[in-house]
């Protein structure tokens, strides 16, 4: 491990010298090449730095830090070297053209993401938890669904979106169904599996309480379920976002994410482009850290949430 | 899965035996309970049309014309007409296919495909590397056949698994030695699985083929990407996997690094590394498909999916999309075979 702290000399590390080093070849090569180095270097060490501290600030920094020197990285040398709009535009162009499109960038949102993901994704995870409470009591069935359902997620279940968009035509309909279709199996999956995580000691206690089915099934292995079903939900929150934008290529009305990726793709207007990615991560984030919220809440039990 | 695992014993006709009943018929009834559905849904899907079919034939049809026809329930019209049904089973351009329409469509679009196919032997009156005549060959290289598009869309897949394997494996062996890194780069590596990269998979091959990358090198760009950092997350948890107490038994043979990275760390990771390479392999794979969707590509089960959509050949669309079924089973199944050679090689099967 690297150490770094006030009471080394810069002199005595070999690792500063060789940064220093390759900064200086790379300003002989090129001053842009070596300013981009020097950035590198700089936010590296400072990174190296505080990675060694133990306050809990200073680590939230290094992740932070890592990231807009990313940024920084990839604005200074879209600029220093003029590299075309149509291939890559600088954050700051990107950052312009969500900020001029937010009534545009709104109405996508709502189209793909709320209507389209959102439905889907709600209908899909009922439909598998359903399944997977109606094939609970039967262990012949749940035999074979595990292997079926295991098989089908591993599929490109996203190569279904032509179909379903000539079946249920151009509206949000059409990206829900897809979207309904690619959440279904892996979480039936993981409900399947959660049903069956209560141990026998736990369902004999049930059954000296008298419980019926129904109880048994409300009080003990749906909760018990619940960390395997969440597991299922959050691999989910990603493929539904996926699966509204592709869906859009296939055919959709003139408002949604895929549909602005993909004429404004056709005008070369590429920082528009990346507006819709930004705004595309922002909400699979959000949706993911949702689920996260609700399981933290919902699990507060679970040995995965303590600490 | 769990409760073959719990029969020790293992004699080979026994376990195959209980295999059939625990596993295959279960999985044969779901497989026969999907393919039932399917069929059933064959009749109602395609109702409609083979009504309007009807009553443009000049047949006795209720209601009788296509205005009253589209505004009455489906149902409705099923009860009313029930010598339609069977039309709607034997359709030209169905919107949903019997199964067995796709499985001639994908026969014809391969060993349908081979004319005149014969043994001619290697060297001396060969027509080309294999021994057979040029007709069979037909069969992988006719711009129909499914096993060309399917290869078209592959080559690409493995050279980008490959490639995002490979790094994967450079960046968690770098995260775990370093904490720097781990601190900078772990929390995007987890985040960056939340965003939807996938959906611009295209546009990134059209700004490539713009710089003059061309050939295999863009669409493998994105399955690379998307079988990174799977294996990231994954082998970074198998390199942590080992516990304090065998890390101190290393210590305790005074082992150096390298010798705890390759004699305890890499071994015990790689349980963790094939359950990510599972994931990565059909997410590539994945990736390839939908790169080549809305990009011209003119070869590939991708460009397959979007020709079908355009032109309304659903029997099409649906062959294609079985084609890479069994292209992702088989790569997932092969990475599976090697999985199981390996742990058991190492003792390390469960």
């Amino acid at each position: 491990m690297t150490v770094l702290s006030g009471k080394t000399v810069a002199g005595l590390n070999p690792k500063i010298w060789l940064a220093v080093a390759a900064c200086l070849i790379g300003f002989a090569y090129d001053w842009r090449v070596g300013l981009l180095l020097t950035i590198w270097f700089a936010a590296w060490g400072v990174n190296v730095v505080l990675s060694g501290q133990r306050a809990r600030a200073a680590r939230l920094a290094v992740p932070v830090i890592f990231g807009l020197t990313l940024l920084v990285l990839w604005q200074i040398s879209v600029r220093a070297f003029g590299v075309n709009q149509v291939i890559l535009p600088a954050p700051s162009d990107i950052w312009i053209a969500i900020i001029q499109n937010v009534p545009v960038l709104w109405a996508d949102f709502i189209q793909t993401v709320v209507k389209g993901a959102l439905s889907g994704y709600v209908i899909g995870a009922i439909l598998a938890i359903g399944t997977a409470i109606a094939v609970d009591r039967s262990q012949f069935l749940q035999r074979g669904l595990l292997p079926v359902g295991n098989f089908i997620a591993a599929l490109p279940i996203v190569g279904t979106a032509p179909i379903l968009v000539m079946w249920f035509g151009f509206g949000w309909q059409s990206k829900a169904a897809v979207v309904v279709v690619m959440v279904f199996f892996p979480i039936l999956v993981n409900a399947v599996a959660g049903l069956k995580a209560t141990e026998a000691m736990q369902r004999d206690l049930m059954h000296t309480y008298a419980a019926s089915y129904w109880q048994g099934l409300i009080k003990l292995r749906l909760p018990a379920a619940l960390p395997f079903i969440f597991n299922g939900l959050k691999v989910c929150t990603t493929l539904a976002l996926i699966g509204a934008i592709v869906a859009e290529f296939f055919g959709s009305p003139i408002v949604g994410m895929g549909f602005r990726i993909k004429t404004s793709f056709g005008t070369l207007e590429l920082a528009m482009v990346w507006a819709e990615i930004a705004v595309s991560a922002v909400a699979g984030s959000g949706l993911y850290g949702l689920v996260a919220l609700a399981e933290r809440r919902l699990t507060f039990w679970h040995p995965s949430q303590q600490r | 899965m769990s409760d073959a695992t719990q029969t020790a014993p293992r004699s080979g006709l026994s376990l195959g035996l209980r295999n059939v009943a625990r596993g295959a018929l279960p999985v044969a009834v779901v497989v026969g309970v999907l393919l039932a559905l399917w069929l059933a849904a064959v009749g109602p899907m395609n109702f409609r049309l083979a009504l309007d079919q009807a009553t443009r034939g000049g047949a006795d049809v209720i209601p009788a014309t296509p205005q009253e026809q589209g505004e009455t329930a489906l149902i409705r019209l099923m009860l009313d007409n029930p010598g339609v049904l069977p039309a709607a089973y034997v359709f030209e351009r169905p919107r949903l296919p019997r199964p067995q329409d796709v499985l001639i469509e994908m026969r014809d679009n391969t060993v349908g495909l081979a004319r005149d196919c014969e043994w001619t032997g290697w060297g001396e009156g060969g027509e080309n590397w294999s021994g057979l005549s040029n007709g069979c060959l037909r069969v992988i290289n006719n711009r129909r056949s499914l096993i060309f598009h399917a290869w078209q869309t592959l080559a690409p897949t493995l050279l980008g698994f490959a490639i995002g394997t490979g790094l994967g494996i450079l960046l968690a062996v770098g995260i775990v030695h370093n904490r720097t890194m781990d601190l900078s780069v772990m929390p995007w590596a987890i985040a960056s699985q939340t965003i939807p990269i996938l959906a611009i998979a295209p546009m990134v091959i059209v700004v490539l083929n713009a710089m003059g990358v061309q050939g295999l090198l863009p669409k493998s760009l994105i399955s690379s990407y998307l079988s990174f950092f799977p294996v990231v997350v994954g082998m970074v948890k198998g390199l942590r996997s080992p516990n304090g107490m065998e890390l101190d038994l290393m210590r305790t043979y005074s082992a150096s690094g390298a010798q705890v990275f390759w004699k305890l760390r890499l071994p015990a990771s790689l349980p963790y590394l094939f359950t990510s390479l599972k994931i990565g392999i059909a997410a590539a794979l994945v990736g390839t498909i939908v790169a080549e969707l809305p990009t011209g590509a003119r070869f590939g089960l991708g460009a397959r999916l979007l020709t079908g959509s355009y032109y309304g050949q659903t029997v099409q669309i649906w062959a294609a999309l079985f084609t890479a079924a069994i292209s992702a089973a088989l790569l997932v199944w092969i990475i599976g075979a090697i999985e199981r050679r390996v742990l058991t090689g190492m003792g390390l099967a469960r």
